[in-house]
């Protein structure tokens, strides 16, 4: 008998002593704040959902009626304490959900019916999944009498979506709703944050039931997260305090952990190198001098090149994923690798790790901190002049820039860099869909604030950013929320504007129109011998523009702005500035050809990375 | 590749066996067999899986079965410090000439004859997949109807059950 496998965390020891009892494992509900009057009360089990979400915490979720959610829409109409908002399409909810979940830190709520409605929050869910980002979709399901018939708007919907979720379940019990709902918000915002899908039968909604909020989760099996091991800690200290080449690989879930004060500490005590990934971006400050900005594909060469000759590669909420990382058996070739994460799977999965951390990075800086402080005290502070020699001619030899095309259109990254200088980092969120603007947008927006920045990173959702907007700004009323979205992505997701104009959510949409799927046709341009198949879209320059985005903004309640020209570019920014009472959609039609540098080329590896268009870094000039 | 067999322990839920095996095909594991029944706790289950499976994917696919919430604990069994049992069922044709050997062939497997018509036994076996094997083999120049085999079971040996182990684990931790 090998391994015995105990979960991290707790639970082994646990079951083992109350066996042969049922397992249990009582925890608190911290969000619980249920009124003591609830409990004991008869109601429908729709009222039950209600008050659940409300004892929950939930202030603010997002929805669509529909035959199997229909008596939950009635108590929903007289809740105090949740604002629902009809959205346009059932992703647009769980977008808008992912939005408010990322710029709140709270657990995002969306609302379907069953069959149709709760498939089409197949893709938010997959993207929060992907992205750890802490949801609660509700369904309505079919009466539990009917399930298995094929009835009507039938699907099923934990069946499908098992594997994209952290967790789901039926609700056939009146009974076991408030139960099933309180360990949704546990299990959502717990440990690594993920979406979490309570599907419930109309035949549970409309029978009646007595309210049970529990007061305690009992899930033996959840893994809450691990305190971080002393002994690694000292030994990723040690490691940080003796390397000559070291770099702090950050990723998202620095942010998701509420760590930024702690990243900062490690960051100036240490000297350390850092890249922040696309999911990571704000974590540190742009203006951090140590930072040197995005690793992957798309990366800074500094970012990318500092990893490729690292000799230590501390990882901090980070995966190894495959934009980042470029053909993996090439990735940091010299580098130790000490790997913090939340998630015990995430160490080792893809590349093999010498020192493992598994905790929640608040603990980890807070534990990592004062270690580092201890060897430094004992050993002096590493000499990294040498380094930042090596790595401040990267930064400035082979900087972020771009050239503007021949064409003498607007070039996408001055009306995206504009953007981020004329809007204020401290009170501006930016959201962005999928492709060039993307990562124009990662590349040329200086952040500052963690949570500032909200895209699709890992399931690469295009449509993302509008309904992502919308969330953010109903969680966020008092920032400035610009989404930025190319002519793409608007088309997927656009009717949500329809949404923001009637309830007063004032969001800004940047569309980067190229009128092409840009970042498909730049890659026809550099692999498929300019052979552009399906990428033409005939909505910008010298097109017949359809749709004409002004009208269509105009025919959705919005303000309608298009800019032409580099000319015109700061002053129609203000001008949508100006507006904060409706919805404004700006037009900014740009050149096609731009491309989006530097890159790895998909499965290439790292030290393949080109600057621009056939220019290579020359490595080995220090060397 | 090298064959692993190891126990879940699971909640008694709804979907958690769909679940379990989903993850395994998910990321592309063979499960050879899955074997799933209560334990001496009716809230609790035990899936008892064989995969052909790498140490290195092995460690990656345990860990991503200890995130689902009904999931309480996986342990591997090692062939030489657990007791490992398969079941089989096999319908023989064998009439009066040829039931003898039949029968020598059951005898010698320890092996029991479940059921018998005029022309036809039913064979029940438990043993290991390697004596399950070989009685197939033994059994394959007669005419063999149909065989159905369960997935493999198996027990640590000793005194101690997993969860006194897990205790033990924690104790000298």
């Amino acid at each position: 008998m090998a391994q015995v496998q105990a979960k991290p965390g707790v639970p082994a020891a646990r079951i083992a002593r109350q066996a042969p009892g049922a397992p249990t494992l009582a925890r608190p509900t911290p969000q619980s704040n249920p009124d003591p009057a609830l409990n004991g009360a008869q109601m429908t089990g729709a009222e039950a959902i209600i008050r659940s979400l409300e004892c929950a915490g939930a202030t603010d979720v997002f929805g669509i009626p529909g035959g199997a959610i229909l008596p939950t829409y009635d108590p929903l109409m007289d809740s105090q304490k949740l604002r629902h908002i009809l959205v346009r399409h059932e992703q647009g909810a769980g977008h808008a959900a992912q939005g408010y979940a990322h710029a709140t830190g709270k657990v995002g709520v969306c609302i379907a019916t069953s069959g149709p409605g709760a498939t089409n929050l197949v893709t938010p869910i997959a993207d929060a999944n992907m992205d750890s980002i802490p949801m609660v979709a509700i369904t309505g399901q079919v009466g539990a009498a009917m399930i298995g018939t094929d009835a009507f708007q039938e699907a099923d919907i934990v069946g499908i979506t098992a594997p994209i979720t952290k967790h789901n379940v039926l609700v056939t019990d009146p009974a076991e709703i408030p139960k099933a709902i309180a360990e949704a918000f546990y299990i959502a915002s717990h440990g690594r944050p993920g979406p979490v899908l309570v599907d419930i039968a109309k035949s549970a909604q409309q029978a009646t039931t007595t309210f049970q909020w529990p007061g305690r989760i009992e899930l033996p099996g959840f893994n809450n997260g691990a305190r971080p091991h002393q002994k690694t800690i000292q030994e990723a200290a040690r490691l940080l305090a003796t390397a000559r080449r070291p770099v702090l690989y950050v990723g998202g879930g620095v942010i998701r952990a509420g760590a930024s004060e702690g990243l900062r500490k490690l960051v100036d005590l240490s000297g350390a190198a850092v890249v922040t990934t696309l999911m990571a971006r704000g974590a540190l400050p742009d203006s951090h001098p140590q930072h040197l900005g995005m690793p992957g594909m798309h990366g800074t060469v500094a970012a990318v090149a500092s990893m490729q000759k690292a000799d230590l590669v501390v990882s901090l909420g980070a995966r190894f994923d495959d934009r980042v990382t470029g053909a993996l058996n090439s990735f940091a070739p010299h580098a130790t690798i000490v790997h913090a994460d939340i998630d015990p799977a995430e160490i080792g999965k893809n590349r093999a790790v010498d020192v493992p951390i598994v905790g929640d990075l608040k603990d980890v800086f807070a534990a990592l901190v004062p270690a580092l402080a201890a060897e430094h005290e004992r050993h002096g502070k590493p000499d990294l002049e040498a380094w930042w020699a090596q790595l401040d001619d990267w930064r400035s030899t082979y900087a972020l820039g771009y050239t503007p095309t021949n064409d003498q259109l607007s070039s996408p990254q001055h009306v995206i860099q504009r953007l981020g200088e004329l809007n204020d980092p401290d009170r501006t969120i930016y959201t962005a869909g999928v492709g060039q603007h993307q990562m124009w947008a990662s590349q040329f927006i200086k952040y500052e604030h963690p949570n500032t920045w909200i895209n699709s990173g890992g399931l690469g959702t295009m449509g993302f950013s509008v309904p992502a907007a919308m969330g953010a700004q109903v969680g966020a009323p008092d920032k400035q929320v610009w989404a930025i979205d190319g002519d793409g992505c608007f088309q997927m997701t656009n009717q949500e504007l329809v949404t923001c104009a009637i309830n007063e959510i004032p969001i800004k949409v940047a569309i980067i129109n190229n009128s092409s799927l840009g970042m498909v046709r730049q890659w026809q341009t550099l692999f498929y011998d300019q052979r552009y198949s399906n990428t033409d879209l005939h909505t910008g320059h010298g097109t017949r523009r359809v749709p004409d985005f002004v009208k269509l903004a105009e025919a959705m309640g919005c303000v309608g702005l298009r800019c032409e020209s580099d000319a015109d570019v700061d002053a129609t920014i203000k001008r949508a500035n100006e507006i904060d009472d409706q919805p404004v959609v700006v037009d900014f039609t740009v050149s096609r050809d731009a491309m989006v540098w530097p890159m790895v080329a998909a499965g290439k590896s790292n030290d393949e990375i080109q600057y621009a268009k056939g220019i290579a870094p020359q490595w080995d000039r220090e060397d | 590749m090298t064959k692993h067999t190891l126990s879940v322990l699971v909640e008694n839920k709804p979907g958690v066996l769909a679940r379990v095996a989903g993850l395994f095909s998910r990321r592309a594991f063979n499960i050879h067999s899955l074997a799933v029944g209560q334990t001496e706790h009716p809230e609790i289950s035990r899936i008892t899986v064989v995969v052909d499976v790498d140490e290195l994917p092995l460690e990656q696919v345990t860990k991503q079965l200890n995130k689902l919430v009904h999931v309480l604990k996986i342990v591997e069994l090692e062939e030489g410090r657990s007791v490992q049992r398969d079941l089989l069922l096999v319908k023989v044709r064998a009439d009066a000439r040829q039931r003898t050997d039949v029968l020598q062939i059951v005898d010698l497997f320890r092996a029991h004859v479940v059921d018998v018509s005029t022309d036809s036994v039913v064979i029940e076996a438990v043993g290991t997949p390697d004596k399950l094997e070989a009685l197939l083999a033994a059994l394959a120049p007669h005419d063999v109807r149909e065989i159905v085999q369960s997935g493999t079971v198996a027990i640590g040996r000793g005194a101690r059950s997993i969860t006194e182990r897990a205790l033990d684990r924690v104790a000298t931790a």
